[in-house]
């Protein structure tokens, strides 16, 4: 299959991922769309670097999973630290602070 | 399509080639992050009562060191006629990134001293603690979170997160590929995105204000990567003078599939403008600015101070980079884009910030205005943008650390007092405070004799030569609005009653104080001549590629 049909795929997914971030109330189901995102970036990678035959996409494709993974870390630690105190991970709720 | 396959594999005989790597030219860095991971063992296994004093002083010594570096570097030539690029293509050591890094550190290290304040809090039970959290894990107002008060705990993990923080932001403005800039991103944000969560003092605030950051931080990085992504599909290669040389179709390349994406101008400017947002969101530009009046007023005041300086330096650094290096191909593309940025968040900042009733938001609409002039110059393209980029960025960053620093010192029982009615009459109680406060506002402003002027009048002029003379105009009338809300509040301190339950200034320990009086110093010194560091920021001007 023609390697540039994965590009498309990856601007799919990438879209639907922003789609939710702008969407969603949940700030966890927020942070799994921003991974979505992530996610998508890493295949545009994998695919070019298979279209152009160099390496470097795909050793960017490790880097970004270490990343993600890490702000999966302090990501999750965030969120979960203001369930706790608000008993709600709703990003309408915290809205302590307005113009 | 046929794809070559030698590129993936190795024959079982085939040697590697290890990179080499300038181990001197990084020293810096190096210095910055191996003292972050010395903080962390510090943390696993010294006990809580030195810890302290510990993570002070290694953080002191890590961050001068540093900086003696960057000056040993600059001294033989990097900066100049030895610029270079290291890390096999992954850094670049030249004149901006030397003054940019040389920059961060010293910010740094003013920081360090506001992070080390422990006068200001009451004494808990026998032991002086500071602006953050006893325990940053335990629920706000819970019985953990008395416990942990009760026992005198302070967070002393923040000093190794701002090393961690600050050696982002070096590799930030010097990287020289795309995946280099995507990591420094990354280092540098995600110990921000904690520290603002840690403020001992209204902590759903500070909790709050973390989540935006984080969870707008994070979007905006993923649109840095995709970017990332389609520019590496259209140059096939993430190095910067790599995708200028194939934009400018320097490459006659003959190989096909580059031939076929190279033809195709729309991963270039999708990737490029994707790029570019991710920058202008840490740059804190209109239309990306929602997240910096909030995460401002909601994080600990020191943190405030270090991020509002340190981060606007290391992106500004970045974005001139990326512009000046890897885009100036495209350069009647982005400036017309950035001509609309850079004129709405001028505009924006300015005219928001008349409304602001809280000192902290009122210095956030504030950095939002400045990082419009500072777009101003960036637009410019030419090597007096760059130089006075540099300049009003060491400027500001100063003046935005004594800013915070000063708000700080203002407090009440409920810990600081940011609401601007309660600053009203600060002059009569306590003239010192105020009238220092009064030359951070004026520099804000751009009066003459302090560093503010100095630093707008460069970027002005060099946007003016550089053909974007509409632009200064819209600069100055958003430069006189601003001077509007910054001299209110001069008046609100000097000409009004003060409250009869108004705040109290806290007597700083001798940091804080230090803090305050380089901030001071800066302001006046590149006011009143600031010849030489308008020199010095000249010589660094020029990119390497």
């Amino acid at each position: 299959m023609n390697p540039v049909n994965y590009v498309y795929l990856a601007a799919l997914l990438f879209t639907i991922g922003a789609a939710g971030v702008l969407l969603r109330r949940n700030a966890i189901v927020v942070f799994m769309c921003i991974e979505l995102m992530l996610n998508a970036a890493n295949l545009t990678l994998v695919a070019f670097s298979r279209m152009h035959g160099n390496l470097d996409g795909q050793i960017m494709a490790f880097f970004v999973m270490v990343v993600a993974a890490a702000e999966v870390v302090v990501g999750l630690a965030i969120i979960v630290m203001l369930y706790r105190s608000r008993h709600s991970a709703s990003v309408d709720d915290a809205s302590l602070m307005k113009l | 399509m046929t794809v070559p396959s030698a590129a993936w594999t190795l024959a079982a005989g085939d040697e590697l080639k290890a990179p080499d790597i300038e181990y001197s030219q990084l020293l810096p860095t190096l210095i910055v992050l191996g003292a972050a991971a010395v903080g962390i063992v510090v943390e696993a296994f010294l006990p809580r009562r030195s810890r302290y004093v510990t993570q002070v002083v290694l953080s002191l010594v890590a961050l001068a060191a540093a900086f003696a570096a960057v000056i040993g570097l600059a001294a033989g030539g990097s900066a100049t006629s030895d610029a270079q690029i290291a890390g096999m293509g992954a850094i670049a050591v030249d004149g901006p990134a030397l003054f940019l890094q040389g920059t961060i550190l010293l910010v740094a290290l003013v920081s360090v001293f506001v992070f080390a304040e422990r006068r200001l809090e009451p004494v808990a039970h026998g032991a002086p603690v500071d602006s953050f959290a006893a325990q940053p894990a335990s629920v706000p107002g819970g019985e953990g979170e008395q416990q942990a008060t009760k026992a005198g705990w302070t967070t002393t993990e923040v000093f190794p997160l701002l090393l961690f923080a600050v050696g982002g932001m070096m590799i930030f403005p010097a990287a020289n590929d795309l995946l280099t800039l995507f990591i420094a991103l990354e280092v540098f944000s995600l110990p921000l995105y904690m520290l603002c969560a840690l403020a001992r003092r209204r902590r759903l605030l500070s909790q709050e204000a973390a989540v935006k950051y984080f969870l707008l931080g994070a979007f905006s990085s993923a649109f840095l990567l995709f970017g990332t992504a389609l520019l590496y599909g259209y140059a096939g290669t993430v190095n910067y003078s790599g995708i200028a040389r194939v934009i400018s179709s320097a490459d006659t390349t003959t190989d096909p599939v580059l031939a076929d994406t190279m033809g195709n101008d729309a991963l270039l400017l999708i990737g490029g403008a994707m790029v570019i947002m991710g920058l202008l969101f840490k740059v804190g530009a209109v239309p990306f600015h929602m997240w910096t009046p909030d995460v401002y007023q909601g994080a600990p005041t020191p943190v405030t101070g270090f991020m509002a300086a340190a981060t606007k330096v290391a992106a500004f650094g970045a974005l001139l980079r990326l512009l000046y290096v890897v885009l100036p191909g495209l350069r009647w593309d982005w400036r017309p884009v950035m001509w609309g940025v850079a004129i709405l968040t001028m505009l924006a900042g300015a005219i928001v910030a008349i409304t602001q009733t809280d000192i902290k938001r009122l210095l956030a609409y504030s950095s939002i205005a400045h990082a419009g002039f500072l777009l101003a110059g960036v637009i410019a393209t030419s090597e007096d943008g760059v130089s006075s980029v540099l300049f009003y960025l060491g400027a500001y960053s100063f003046v935005t650390l004594g800013a915070f620093a000063v708000v700080t010192l203002v407090r009440d029982a409920g810990g600081e007092a940011t609401h601007l009615s309660k600053w009203a009459g600060l002059g009569r109680r306590s003239p010192l405070l105020a009238a220092v406060f009064a030359v951070f506002l004026l520099a804000f402003a751009g009066i003459p004799l302090t560093s503010g002027f100095a630093g707008k009048f460069a970027v002005f002029k060099a946007a003016a030569e550089g053909g974007a003379g509409a632009l200064v105009v819209v600069g100055v009338i958003a430069s006189a609005i601003a001077a509007f809300f910054y001299l209110r509040v001069i008046v609100l301190m000097f000409f009004s009653e003060p409250q009869p339950d108004g705040p109290s200034v806290a007597v700083p320990s001798a940091m804080t104080t230090s803090a305050i009086a380089i901030g001071v110093a800066v302001t006046l010194v590149l006011g009143v001549a600031p010849q030489y560091f308008l020199d010095l920021a000249g010589h660094a001007g020029v990119f390497v590629r």
